[in-house]
This record gives structure tokens, C-alpha cells and sequence, in this order.
């Protein structure tokens, strides 16, 4: 695989557009429109039952008509929704925004997200996950529930739909089941992008099997890698090929108010460990450079970045670290693509139905 | 498009409102009430293909949004779909069908429109109260103030599958389910105070018992517009896709809770029946006659002439009803393959079986009494008439409400304002996009000039719009008491 970047895979650049207490339209579009003028792959946009905001793939889908390009990439958790609206909703998204839709995938863990939904659960983590990967099979299944051209127009006949390309999934899981056909047809991506944090243990296998980009919030070069490894032979392992799993690297970010280390301890060395994840502070050529060590180095495929002052930190990402990654060739200045799948160079999937197979 | 009247009166002083829905809902309570897009939306016209999928491509919701926001509809109405409809166990493959969720596709309208008001058909019994409440709420500060939902529950066996919760519900637990989902929904929009933020909320019924904290602060409108479909006729025998029409319950929950109705165009003596039967209910409940708005489905083909209006209908009634159609409607009826008999032949001579192909258990006797009744009207029709099968089809399945020139459509349309019996419409086009364009070009001037409808759109909330006061909050079982005015988000 060649890349106009003279390496062997191009380097991918994500960011998280959350604002805690923002539950109006325009300060989500702003954002995500700063992040599309850096070229960036997707924005990512956080969401959990049982604390305050609004619904993420709501406002994501509302960003759509405002962009053009970027990816969006909610997230929607698997523990006390239905399957079928799940996977509705991701591809309707990707429908709206033509081909950009992702879905951030994550499991509920607390007795206060069950009440909400009047349920009792405490499963374990494991469990949790093992249930979140049976919803993105099951999710997938479905977005293949309609082969592409299925929708005939046939005057002749008086058939709008070739139901021998509509399919019932069948699906049976631990869990819970779907017959399927989907209602919406198959998305424009075939699959809109899956994306999964595969820092925690539980969630690995769930990411090597199902993802398409792994998240791995880590404060060494060295160990992202590690997990990266792990993934990839996983992947394999489940009988993917290991480069159509993405790792990309979650780092907090404050970049502060200059161009380099602002203040004391500020900036210099990497990441730290913090309650919220690893956090880097510097400067936004510190960042650059950071960004282009370990990426040579091997320990991912790209980058997702979690400012810690929204407005602040992510147009310093843009205008500074982005443009001097752009400037040094190590990242695309426009997007040769269309679809969230062409940014991150993943092939549309292939119809598990098509073809007569069912 | 001058001159600015004063709100809600025209010279006869009554001033109606209008909303289009490209696809209609399949499974709402009285299925029937409001024709669905299988069988209105014509895919085989020439042109019907702009955009390609016009079902599914968000350019197409784009367009009639664009289109109805220009028009000054109230709102624009998408339904929602939980299984693809089936016939003889296979997917029905007549019709347009497939069709996006549609909160998510209200979202992303809310971004290309300003005014228009944005409603979600959603099953209150294949979804959770926290997590719609949840997601009503945020379309609602999204859209500053213009969400709504159309609160349907489904009979339908087969949709069951789909789901966790497996089984469908029968007519009476779907109508408490409904009406208990509504209420915890009220209860979760009501739990943050204006000032001082989240109160914990618990609600424990037959239906739901949840616990926590809403995660949104109350929404520009307080709590979105909430629709009920009634079906046009009290127990309507009308052939449906398997649904119980639960009648006069639909009325009650309607008085009870429903900002909006939704039902029906059939006569107009019967809708201003209608009319005075529902906002007679709502002095049970407490409620002014004010606080509810009725709307009735209609379809509409225009022409310069009368007569050019009626050959439009009969081509466009030819390109709904293909052949094939008109066998599969009657298959629907008689409960067996009758794919052998011509569909420009005469009607089967057999009688229906006794178990419709189609549809769940519950109800079954009654549509077979009804099946066999219907047959029998059927055959009276086309002997008389000497109609063939997919004339017989096209007679009695009509769903143009009305047809002629603009000036005689208005005025109809007008009239009906006038006379109590609808507070607006609901346009089902026929064509998606483009179906909406002639009747907001040429309908929409002539309604301003009969008074009856606004010429600009006033500012506020779509519930402002629609006539309808302020929710108050209802917490902790307390008294009604009002809010502080709703003004813009900020």
C-alpha cells in the first residue's frame, strides 16, 4: 500500500468535538466545521444515559447538512437499547450526511443507567461487551438485510423491491434476537465505521472482531503498540485482515496558551496518567512532534484527540499542530474522498447476502 | 403575501393549519386513519425517480422540507418503520418501501429549515420513556422549539421480532402502555426546574417502573407537541394491515393528553361530527377547547380544469394500483394466492377463507366477518358496474379527497375550516419530492386570501404556532401550575 506521504500507511487524525452544558446546535456545528477545515477524519461526540446532555447521534445528525466532508462518529451504547433502533439510527445517519457516519460503540456498567430503563443488571464487564459485540454482528447483518440494488422499479412487473435481495437475519444471540429485514436500506457506506475504545481488557475482543478503528487511550509510545499488537491478532485471529482495523492513539489534550510549554511542568515529555485518561500538555508544535515521533515509531495508525478546553484546544489543534503536520507532509491537506470509509482508506464491505447466499 | 392579519382570526375568524407527511404511518393506532406511502406514493410515474431513491435520500426530505417551510406548514411529519410489511409471509414488493429512522433525519432538517415544525411518528411499544423523552427533548433544543411526536403503539405480531422485548402487546395493554409512556414522558420533560436544575424523578406503573435523573434542562417548547391519530370512524370496519382499531379508547387518550389529532378526511359532515364529539371530551379533562388541534389527512389533485383535475386523479389511481396491486389487495381480503386469476377479469367467485394471510391472531374473527362482508359489497359493485378486478380495486380503494382546480379546492378546503369541521390538514403527496411544490404554489396564495390560513409565519415554538398555551409542569403529583413564558433558547 503506497501513500502519498512516502510511508506506508497514511496518518489518520480524529477529535472529540464534547462541550459539557451546550445543548443547543450552533456551537456543535462550529466545532465540527473547525475540525473539517483541518482535513481531520472524524469528530467523535461522547454520549451516556445517565449524565447530562443531549442525545449524541441527534446532534450529529443535526451537524450533517452544516459540513461536507468530515466523518461523525457518535456514541450510541449497546446495554439497554434496542438492536434494531441502533443500527436504524447509524445508518440513517449515514444516509443524511451521504456516506460520513460512524458509531461509537460502548457498553453501560451502572445501576443507575438500568433504572433509567427499569431494568436490573449488573453484568459484568466481560458480559457487557461480549453483548455489545453481538449487537454490532447483529447490526451488521442488518445493514446487509438489503442487497444494494435490491430497489428494482420494475413497471413491467409492478415490483418496486426484488424481495430475493431483502433477507431475514435470523439473528440469535445470548442476549437477545432480531428477525430483520432492516427498514432502511443499506447505508451508503455499506457499513458505517465502527469504533470501539479497546484500552479496557474486556473490550478487546469485541474491538479486534467488530471494529473498524480501535481507540487506545495510552501514555507510552510503547505501549500503545503493545495493544495495537494485540489487536492485530486478534483481528486475524477472527479472520480479518489486521489492516482493516485502525488503532488510533486517545490522548486528552491542553495545549495551553503559547506555542510551546507554557508554564513550568507544562508540556515537555509525554503524556500523563490522570483520572480521565492520559493527558498531554504542551504546546501545539510539542503536539506536532509528539504526533510524528510516535507515529513513526510504529505505535498507531493515527491519532484521536479529546481537548480539554473544546473551543480553545481544538483550534489550536487545527491552526497549529494539523497545519505543521500538513506543512511536514506527514498529513493530507484535502479529502481525495467522500465517505468516512475513503478517509480512512477502508474498503466498502462486501454483502454477506449478495450473490444468493443467505 | 402583504399584510399582516391578526393571529388566529381571519375574517371568519378561524385560521387553519397545515402539514405534510411523505411517509405515512403503517402502524398507528387505526391504521387506516392516514394513508400510508405504499399505497399513495406512486413510483412508476415518470419523473419519480428525482433523486434517485427519493425514499430514502436525504435531499428529498430536504427539498419538501425547503418546500413546506415556504409554503408556511406548521410541521412536516416522518413516520417511523419497525419492520418492512409482509405479504404472504414474503415482503410486500408492490409498493415504495424502506424509509429512514426518522428522529435522526428531523435532526438533520433542523439544520435546513427555521420555521417548520418537526414531527416523529415513534411506537411508544418498541421503545423506553427515558431514552425517547431523551431524545424528543434534544430534538427540540436542537430545532429551537419545533419537535413533536406522533405517539402510535403497534399491533403487529410479526414486529415483535425485532425486538428485546419480543411479543407484541394486545389493543388494551398497547393503549395503557401508550397512554402511561406519555405521561412518564411528560413527567421526565417537567422534572427540571426553570432555576434550579435536575429533581430526581421516579415513576413506578403497570408499564414502567424507572428512576433517576433527566439528563436535559426542559426544552424551548417545555415538552414537544404530542399527536394521537383517532380513526375517522367510531370501531371503523375498515380493512387495515392487521390493526384493532381501539375507537372510542382513541378519543379518550386523545382528549386526555393529545395536543394535536390526527385523523381522516371522509365527509364533512362527518368530520365536523368528529369535530364536536372530541373537543366535547376535553371539558372531562379539564381542558379548553383550544388546547387541541385537529388536522385531517387529505390528498389533493390539481388541474386547470375540472376535467383536467379528474383525468389526473384517474392516471395517477392507474399508477398506484398496477396489476399487480389489485391482485394483492384482493389476496389481502380473500386470505388466499389468487395470483392465477387476471387482474382485468371479473372477481374470484370463491369466498374468503377463514384465516387471513396477514396479520396477527387478535382480531382475527372480526375481519373475518368483515372480510366476507367486504367480498360480498365487492362483487355487488363490479357486477353492477361491470368492473374488472383492478377496477374494482380502483373504486373502492380511493384516496384522493380532493380533486379540481385550485379556486374550487380552496374554497373546500376553506369551507371545511369555517364550518368546525378541521383545524387543518396533513398533505399525503403522491409524488416524493415534488408532490408538495403545486399545491403550495397554487393552494396555499388562494387559502391566505380566503383568510384562513397565515401569510407569515409567527415568531415563537411550534406549539405557539399551532394555537396551542404553554405546558404547565406537573411535578411531584402536584397542582397544575404554570411556567415562566417559554421565550427563545439562549
Amino acid at each position: 500500500m503506497t501513500s502519498p506521504y512516502g510511508r506506508g500507511r497514511p496518518l489518520h487524525l480524529a477529535a472529540a468535538v464534547d462541550q459539557p452544558g451546550v445543548h443547543d446546535a450552533g456551537a456543535h456545528v462550529e466545532l465540527t466545521r473547525l475540525a473539517e477545515r483541518g482535513g481531520l477524519d472524524f469528530v467523535t461526540l461522547d454520549d451516556a444515559f445517565a449524565r447530562p446532555g443531549p442525545d449524541a447521534s441527534a446532534v450529529l445528525a443535526r451537524v450533517a447538512p452544516a459540513t461536507h466532508r468530515i466523518g461523525l462518529v457518535p456514541t450510541l451504547t449497546t446495554t439497554h437499547t434496542e438492536p434494531f433502533h441502533l443500527q436504524a439510527t447509524v445508518a440513517t445517519l449515514d444516509w443524511v450526511s451521504r456516506g460520513r457516519a460512524g458509531w461509537r460503540i460502548d457498553v453501560s456498567t451502572t445501576e443507575g443507567e438500568a433504572r433509567l430503563f427499569g431494568r436490573r443488571y449488573s453484568a459484568p464487564l466481560d458480559a457487557l461487551w461480549r453483548e455489545a459485540g453481538e449487537v454490532a454482528d447483529a447490526a451488521a447483518r442488518l445493514w446487509d438485510s438489503w442487497e444494494d440494488d435490491a430497489e428494482i422499479r420494475d413497471v413491467a412487473t409492478g415490483r418496486f423491491v426484488d424481495r430475493d435481495k431483502l433477507h431475514p437475519v435470523g439473528f440469535t444471540g445470548e442476549a437477545f434476537s432480531v428477525r430483520g429485514p432492516s427498514v432502511v436500506p443499506r447505508p451508503p457506506q455499506g457499513h458505517p465505521v465502527r469504533v470501539v475504545d479497546a484500552t479496557e481488557g474486556p473490550a478487546r475482543s469485541t474491538a479486534a472482531r467488530h471494529a473498524d478503528v480501535a481507540l487506545v487511550r495510552a501514555v507510552s509510545p510503547g505501549q500503545a503498540r503493545a495493544v495495537r499488537d494485540l489487536l492485530r491478532a486478534g483481528a486475524a485471529g477472527a479472520g480479518r485482515d489486521p489492516d482493516s482495523l485502525l488503532v488510533l492513539v486517545s490522548l486528552l489534550i491542553d495545549l495551553g496558551d503559547g506555542e510551546h510549554a507554557a508554564e513550568p511542568g507544562h508540556g515537555g515529555g509525554g503524556p500523563r496518567q490522570t483520572a480521565q485518561g492520559p493527558l498531554y500538555r504542551g504546546g501545539p508544535v510539542d503536539l506536532a512532534d509528539l504526533i510524528a515521533s510516535w507515529y513513526k515509531d510504529g505505535a498507531a495508525d493515527g491519532f484521536h484527540l479529546v481537548p480539554v478546553e473544546p473551543r480553545r484546544d481544538l483550534e489550536r489543534l487545527v491552526n497549529g499542530t494539523v497545519a505543521l503536520l500538513q506543512h511536514r507532509g506527514l498529513f493530507r491537506t484535502f479529502y481525495p474522498g467522500s465517505t468516512l470509509r475513503e478517509h480512512l482508506g477502508l474498503a466498502r464491505p462486501a454483502n454477506r447476502y449478495a450473490g444468493g447466499a443467505a | 403575501m402583504s399584510g399582516r392579519r391578526p393571529r388566529d382570526a381571519g375574517p371568519q375568524g378561524r385560521r387553519c393549519h397545515l402539514a405534510v407527511v411523505p411517509h405515512a404511518p403503517l402502524r398507528a393506532e387505526g391504521a387506516s386513519a392516514v394513508p400510508g406511502v405504499g399505497d399513495t406514493a406512486v413510483w412508476s410515474a415518470p419523473g419519480a425517480r428525482n433523486p434517485t431513491r427519493p425514499q430514502i435520500e436525504f435531499a428529498s426530505f430536504e427539498r419538501l422540507a425547503r418546500t413546506a417551510e415556504r409554503g408556511l406548514f406548521d410541521f412536516l411529519l416522518l413516520a417511523e418503520g419497525l419492520r418492512l410489511p409482509e405479504h404472504r409471509g414474503r415482503v410486500h414488493d408492490v409498493d415504495v418501501t424502506g424509509r429512514p429512522e426518522p428522529l435522526t433525519v428531523l435532526n438533520a432538517l433542523a439544520g435546513v429549515t427555521a420555521d417548520l415544525g418537526l414531527v416523529a411518528t415513534v411506537d411508544a411499544a418498541f421503545h423506553e420513556p427515558f431514552d425517547l423523552a431523551r431524545r424528543l427533548a434534544t430534538l427540540d433544543h436542537l430545532s429551537g422549539g419545533r419537535a413533536g411526536w406522533h405517539v402510535v403503539t403497534t399491533s403487529d405480531a410479526l414486529t415483535g421480532g425485532n425486538f428485546r422485548r419480543g411479543a407484541y402487546l394486545g389493543a388494551a395493554d398497547r393503549h395503557h402502555r401508550a397512554a402511561e409512556f406519555v405521561a412518564t414522558a411528560s413527567q421526565l420533560w417537567d422534572s427540571w426546574t426553570p432555576d434550579a436544575g435536575p429533581r430526581p424523578f421516579a415513576h413506578r406503573g403497570p408499564h414502567f417502573d424507572i428512576a433517576g435523573e433527566f439528563t436535559l434542562p426542559r426544552s424551548p417548547q417545555g415538552r414537544p407537541v404530542v399527536i394521537r391519530t383517532v380513526d375517522p370512524v367510531n370501531g371503523s370496519g375498515e380493512e387495515g394491515r392487521g390493526q384493532d382499531a381501539p375507537g372510542r379508547d382513541d378519543r379518550e387518550s386523545a382528549a386526555a393528553t393529545a395536543d394535536v389529532v390526527l385523523t381522516r378526511h371522509d365527509t364533512p359532515e362527518a368530520g365536523r361530527a368528529r369535530y364536536a364529539d372530541l373537543k366535547g371530551r376535553l371539558a372531562g379533562y379539564g381542558r379548553e377547547p383550544g388546547e387541541l388541534r385537529i388536522m385531517s389527512a387529505i390528498t389533493v389533485v390539481l388541474g386547470d380544469t375540472a376535467a383536467e383535475a379528474q383525468e389526473r386523479a384517474a392516471t395517477i389511481r392507474r399508477q398506484q394500483v398496477s396489476p399487480r396491486h389489485a391482485l394483492l389487495a384482493l389476496e389481502r381480503l380473500w386470505g388466499r394466492d389468487l395470483s392465477a386469476y387476471d387482474p382485468d377479469g371479473p372477481l374470484p367467485g370463491l369466498d374468503p377463507v377463514p384465516e387471513p394471510l396477514t396479520g396477527p391472531p387478535a382480531g382475527g374473527r372480526t375481519r373475518r366477518g368483515q372480510a366476507l362482508a367486504t367480498v360480498r359489497r365487492l362483487r355487488a359493485l363490479s357486477q353492477e358496474k361491470g368492473l374488472s378486478i383492478r377496477q374494482t380495486v380502483i373504486e373502492t380503494t380511493a384516496r384522493q379527497s380532493f380533486v379540481g382546480t385550485p379556486e374550487a379546492v380552496a374554497a373546500d378546503l376553506a369551507e371545511l375550516v369555517r364550518e368546525e369541521a378541521t383545524d387543518g390538514f396533513v398533505l399525503v403527496p403522491q409524488l416524493v419530492p415534488e408532490g408538495l411544490d403545486e399545491f403550495v404554489d397554487r393552494v396555499v396564495p388562494l387559502l391566505q386570501e380566503h383568510g384562513v390560513f397565515r401569510t407569515e409565519y409567527e415568531p415563537g415554538t411550534l406549539r405557539s404556532r399551532l394555537g396551542l398555551p404553554a405546558p404547565v409542569a406537573v411535578q411531584d403529583g402536584a397542582a397544575r401550575r404554570p411556567l415562566r413564558p417559554l421565550g427563545p433558547q439562549g
